[in-house]
This record gives C-alpha cells, structure tokens and sequence, in this order.
C-alpha cells in the first residue's frame, strides 16, 4: 500500500520515457510470472532449503535477467544493462507490486556484486559479475562466527598468508545458501596482533570448492534449511582473493551493508524480500469466519487490527519523517538507529497474530491442507525471528539506542 | 477485498521550523520547574505576563486568517507550540483558545466571525463547552436549547469546561430539537455561581463545571454551521492535546534520562540496568511515533472542512500520544524508586497530566473505535 501511494506520486511526474518502459515491465511480469509450483515459496533468500526450490528460483533469475530486468544499471560489458538506476527501481517497485519470486541470488546482487563495480579489478568484474546476475554462480557471507553473534570485531578466523595463498582456518554459522555457494564473501583475521580488534580483519572473494572447506546444514525452527556452518582446515585460497588491502576488511564489511539499502544504492535490484503487510492480515482477517461472520467483523480483532495499523503506519511516517532534518535534532539518530528495532519486532508480533486470529487451524503447519494459506503464516511468524535476532538482537539494538541517543551508561 | 491507500504525507516548513526553535525556547525559559510548580495551588494555573507576552508575539492569531487579523499560517503552525508547551509543561489558556476559536472560524457565519475573532487574535480567552455526560466518547448531549420570548433558553450543565474561570466567550454544545448545535456565550451573561471549579487530577491544569440553565441568547449567537464545526472541532482538539502530551512525553524521558544516568545503586548507574534501560528506550519510541503522527496531521490539516485522510492522522495521532505519555509518566514513577513515590518527584507532575490528557477529546480506545471503520470497512 506504501508502495502504491508512492507510486502514484511518481507515475504522475514520469516521463514518457518511463512510464512507457512501467508498461513494458507490468506486461513482461503478467505473461512471465511463473504458476503455482505447488510447494511454498521462500519470502526471503534465507528459506532456499531444497534442490527443487533452489531450481525453481534459479531459473526465475536468469529469466529476470535475460529480460533485462535485473543488473540494468550495472556495466554492460560485464552483463549489466548500463543503464540509469531509475529505470531499475521502477522495475523492482512493479515486481514486489506484483509479488512475484524473488531473485535469490542476494549476497552476490546486493553485497559482493556492488562491491566489485566499485572497487574490484577488471579481471575480477570479468571473473564474477555475470554468474552474479544470470545465478550460475551463488553467493554466500561469511562474517558471523559461532558464539560471537554479530560482533565482528570478535572474529576469530585465522586467514594466514603462504607465498601466493592464505591458509584459511576456523568456522562461519549462518552462511545462508552456503551448501549452493560458489563464492563468499569473508572475513577472517589477518593479524591478530593488531592494537584494535578490527584492525586485524581482511576481506576475501573466497571459492567455495577450495580443499578444506566443508559445510553442514543447520536445521531451522522452521524445520527446513537454508543456512549452514562452514568450516576451514587449511583451506588455501589464492591471495589475489583479497579486496583492497590486508586489514582493511572490516571497513569494507561497513562498506558493503551500505548496498542493502536496493538499487538507488549500487546493488542489482530485483525483489530479494516478499513483504508482508497489513493488508495482507486484514485480507485473511475478512476470510476467516466465527460462527458464519468474518472475524474482520468481531469488535476485539477489529481494535487489535487497528492497533496493527497504527504502528505499521508509525513505521512508514517515521521512515520519511527521518528525512526532515529539523524533526531529529531533539533526540539524533533516534528514528534511524531504531528502525530495525520497530521494523522486525512489528512484523513478529503481527505475524504471530494472524496465527492467533486463524483460530483452530492456526495449529496446523505446512504439509496439512487444512492449512490457512499452506502454512504460510506459521512459517512466516517462525522465519521472522532470523530479522529480529540476525543483525544484532533486538535487545543489543535496544542497548545501542539507549546508549547512544539517550546516553544512558553501557553496562 | 480491502483496498487502503495510506496517505503518507509529512513536511515541514522553515516557518514551522522557526517557530519549533523560538517557542523552545521561550517555553523554557518561561517554565521552568519551578515556575510550574509555584503555579499548581494558584487560581488561573498560569502566569499573566507571560500569556501577554505570547498574545503581543501573535501566536494567538497564527492559525486564524489574515481578515480578522491573524497571520494566516493555518492550524499546523500551532503544532510546534503547544508540542513545546507540554515540553516543559507551560500552561496558558492558548490551547483552549485554539480550539475554541476554530469553532467560529469553521462553523460561524462571516458576521460571527468578524465579530468574535478579532478580539480572540487580542487575548480574549475562548472555551468549548461540550461535556455533558460520562465521557467524551459519549454522543448523547443533554443540555438543550429551546426557543423562548423571540430569542432561546439555555438549560443543563456543562463538565469540565477548560479554563472556565478566565473564559470571555463560551461555545456550548446543546441539543436544540434533537440537532447538535454551537452556541456562543458572553461570560457576562452567566449568573453569579454559574462556574464550580472541578479538582483536577493535573495539578497544571484548570477547569469548571459550568451551569448555564437560564441563559438567554439570541439567534444571531448559534452558529450557522454546527454539524462540520463539531466533528472538526472534536479533531483539532484531539490533535492539540495529542502534541501537548507528546511535548510532555519527552520531558517525562528527559526526567528519567537525568535520574538513571545521576543514581547509583548496588554500586552502579541505574541506567546501566537492562530492566530499566529497555523500556526507557521503549517511552522514546512511543514519543517518536506519536510525534511523527502529530506532524503528519500538522502537514494535512487546512482551514477547509477535515477530509477522511486528516480525520486518520488526528485520531492516530491521539490514540498513540496518549499511550505513550501514559507509558511515559508511569515508567517514570515507577523507576524513580522510593522518591517516585513523592510529590517533590517530578515524575509525579507527568503521570498526573497523563491521566488528565488522556480524557480530552476522547481516550485512545474510542479513538481506535471510530478509525475501525475508517480503516477496516
């Protein structure tokens, strides 16, 4: 709904140029948007759990990119459409418009992808940009360590150079895709002397299929995959894998998180994440029934409902009210450093709610075809939990709020 | 299939601006703490001067048009004046008047408003009138308005009529034939006792409950056009008092903020405990959302009658400033520890206007109730 206010707001103002190119999009997604493949579709590229999903999204990817849909801003010589990045944010609003699959391939577009078209060599933008886009080649992360959460600065990781190699050991969690990665992009220890923690950290385009690498899937509370672990021994890398220079890795890291923010940022573009919106509760809220009535109709759901809306409606104000800066200067960087927060814990307790409002059948899960919508709020109320944990937990981003907008004292 | 579009709309203007930094200003220095508290036990609640020196400013002409004398800026320049004024809890009757005045401007005739405008650009305080009942939320109106000797007769009682004791003109919500209508009272024209004044749980703030069995008014002092005025009127005031109590939101924080960062207990700053810190961070978020929503009114909100988008942002914008302040002042007791228990605490000036402010033109759930259809139908 945001997206469709905005929409229209632009449409108005669009060239002919563009809103000729809208409708060729609009056309391409209705003849092109594959059927039901009848099994559930992952909302994000951390639900990639089988073979015949990974196919499926595979194939949707490449054909988003020999359409010209994806990657239009990139350099052409590297498979890229090199053309205005505009054109690609309006083609990624029509695509999530339309929900279609998202394009999966997501460290590769939106991290590593960006990163080499602005720093990499030639031959390394020869080398990975078209596996990038076309998904022959998947991409995965490896910055998280096993019990150190997202504080990079702890990493352990040794990366020790050997003539024209590193010697890579240690262990990565949450490599999302990492049992399909060809590539990850790494973050190890170069020198664990060095006076400040992040000092010591280079960043590496490691191949997968080095000797010595091996991962093993990690289980969800979804009950399906998606991530895994990945283990170093001795694995050899070739040096010339180093971005930028040694120690210089976590600078880069910060770096590449600046591409998360889509197209208009450096990254590919294509849908990476299917949202789920209010509309989307409020629409279930009219379909299930008590006693023959919709429950869109009970007096309780309906304040529930309401309150639902007026956060979810704080949130998308309080984005643009960001853009106001004589609206921040009382409390700085509130609003910004507390968007997460807002964001992902907002989306956990709606989802679980609709799990609440589906009354008896809220019970059953993905496989039973008593389901409401095939499982798919149960499984998107548990999947939520990696946005509110991932990135730092919603309580350490409570701790940064409180500590650095309200200078409350660390513990 | 519930189609909704969501009017997203929220700017700020230089002139608004402005007005946010200099009405900072002159709030804090006019209203101290201390000042605030010298002015619970006193008559009016405010300072004379001090509402003389706002009116020589011209902030009670800022959202009345230039023709009667005002500056034109609209309602939504008031929006950082009375967010400041809660800030550091500066009362006047200015939030009163307001209101009261965009009764007139939106529900008046060109005669009534040049006649009773100009003089409220020039300080004469205005109240609405409108509680007759159990609640705000409440749509039965039992005073009435009744046809006698070629003019109309007054009759039942008013509740807390804001700043009642200093009011020069009255609107009053009467029932005239089973029609909801605005009627203008000269405070001359009420009888000797007509005004009891209420205790209010906010010490900060005055009222009265107002008996105007009696009174006599002619034709030309019922406002031409009640029905929009009213529904207007109720918006605009829930929307004042929304930005009031987000000011005042904040200025419970700061209070908090000063006491957890200052108070060591087993040997640590409270403020480094997570129990505390969390829901802190928590009152800072709920001020942050209500004050996006009071500026997203503020951006809507035009002298024409309120359309369906406005009507949303006002309702929003009351439901969630109300429940943050009073999140806000009842944390801030709560974690004041023994000395929240006190009435020299602060914290005690800001759980006592939650409770007050939450009332005002309807609390968070009739709010909810009627953005229900608004938003779900």
């Amino acid at each position: 709904m945001t997206e469709n206010s905005q929409l229209a707001g632009q449409q108005s103002m669009e060239s002919t140029e563009l809103s000729d190119f809208r409708k060729g999009i609009i056309d391409w997604i209705k003849h092109n948007t594959p059927a039901d493949p009848g099994f559930l579709l992952p909302q994000t590229f951390m639900e990639v759990g089988s073979e015949q999903v990974l196919d499926f999204l595979r194939e949707w990817q490449y054909k988003v990119w020999s359409a010209g849909y994806l990657g239009m801003a990139w350099p052409k010589q590297y498979g890229g459409g090199g053309m205005p990045r505009l054109f690609q944010q309006i083609a990624d609003e029509e695509m999530r418009r339309a929900r279609v699959p998202i394009c999966f391939n997501v460290i590769g577009l939106g991290w590593a992808g960006p990163l080499i078209i602005d720093t990499g060599t030639d031959v390394e933008k020869e080398t990975y940009i078209k596996g990038i886009l076309n998904a022959e080649d998947i991409w995965c992360q490896g910055f998280s360590e096993p019990n150190h959460g997202s504080d990079l600065g702890s990493i352990q990781t040794r990366a020790e150079r050997d003539g024209d190699e590193y010697v890579i050991n240690g262990s990565k969690i949450w490599t999302t895709l990492g049992n399909y990665a060809k590539y990850m992009i790494l973050l190890a220890r170069t020198d664990a002397q060095a006076e400040r923690r992040y000092n010591g950290l280079s960043f590496f385009l490691a191949p997968m299929g080095a000797n010595g690498i091996s991962t093993s899937p990690i289980q969800k509370l979804t009950g399906e995959y998606g991530f895994t672990e990945t283990f170093f021994t001795d694995a050899r890398i070739p040096a010339s894998c180093i971005m930028g220079e040694e120690g210089h890795g976590w600078r880069i890291a910060m770096h590449t998180l600046q591409y998360e923010r889509g197209a208009e940022a450096g990254a590919a573009g294509g849908v990476s994440i299917l949202s789920i919106v209010m509309d989307d509760l409020l629409k279930m809220a009219q379909d299930v029934e008590r006693d023959g009535q919709p429950l869109l109709q009970d007096p309780i759901t309906r304040d529930n409902l309401v309150k639902f809306l007026i956060e979810e409606q704080a949130l998308y104000l309080g984005e643009r009210r960001v853009g106001i800066p004589a609206l921040c200067r009382d409390y700085p960087n509130s609003l910004a450093l507390s968007g997460k927060l807002r964001g992902t814990e907002f989306f956990r307790r709606m989802r679980q709610y609709a799990l609440t409002l589906q009354g008896a059948p809220g019970a059953l899960y993905v496989g039973d075809d008593q389901a409401v919508d095939g499982g798919f709020w149960q499984r998107a109320y548990l999947n939520n939990f990696s946005t509110t944990i991932g990135g730092g937990t919603s309580q350490v981003q409570a701790n940064i709020i409180g500590e650095h907008v309200l200078g409350l004292p660390k513990d | 299939m519930i189609t909704r579009t969501a009017n997203l709309d929220i700017s700020f203007s230089d002139e608004q601006a402005m007005i946010l930094d200099s009405a900072k200003v002159f709030c804090r220095d006019k209203s101290d703490i201390t000042t605030v508290r010298s002015l619970l036990k006193s008559e009016t609640g405010y300072q004379n001067d001090v509402w003389a020196e706002m009116i020589a400013l011209g902030w009670t002409g800022l959202a009345l048009p230039e023709q009667y004398g005002g500056s034109g800026m609209g309602l939504g320049a008031t929006i950082p004046l009375v967010e400041s004024m809660g800030r550091y809890l500066l009362c006047t009757p200015f939030i009163t008047s307001t209101i009261a005045a965009q009764a007139i401007l939106r529900g008046g005739t060109n005669q009534q408003k040049s006649r009773w405008l100009p003089s409220m650009v020039e300080g004469a305080v205005a109240t609405m009138a409108l509680l007759d009942n159990e609640d705000w939320g409440a749509t039965q109106i039992r005073c009435t308005l009744t046809p006698k000797d070629g003019g109309f007769v007054l009759e039942g009682k008013k509740l807390q009529v804001n700043d009642a004791a200093v009011a020069d003109i009255f609107l009053v919500l009467a029932s005239s034939n089973g029609v909801p209508t605005l009627v203008v009272v000269e405070a001359k024209a009420l009888p000797e006792g007509a005004i009891s004044n209420n205790t209010l749980v906010d010490e900060t703030k005055r009222a009265g409950n107002v008996n105007f069995s009696g009174v006599t008014i002619k034709a030309d002092a019922i406002l031409a056009n009640a029905a929009e005025a009213l529904q207007d009127v109720r918006l605009i005031g829930a929307l004042l008092t929304a930005s009031e109590a987000t000011g005042t939101s904040a200025a419970a924080l700061d209070t908090l903020v000063d006491y957890l960062t200052t108070r060591k207990q087993f040997g640590r700053l409270i403020g480094s405990y997570q129990a505390l810190k969390h829901p802190t961070v928590d009152i800072l978020l709920q001020m942050d959302s209500a004050r996006t929503f009071i500026y997203h009114a503020a951006t809507l909100i035009s002298d024409a009658h309120l359309n369906k988008d406005t009507e949303i942002a006002c309702r929003m914008a009351k439901a969630q400033a109300t429940d943050a302040l009073l999140f806000a002042g009842d944390r801030a007791v709560q974690f004041h520890g023994g000395m929240g228990f006190t009435y020299d605490c602060n914290a005690m000036l800001y759980i006592r206007r939650a409770q007050w402010a939450q009332h005002q033109y309807g609390d968070a759930q009739h709010h909810r109730k009627l953005l229900a259809p608004l938003l779900l139908d």
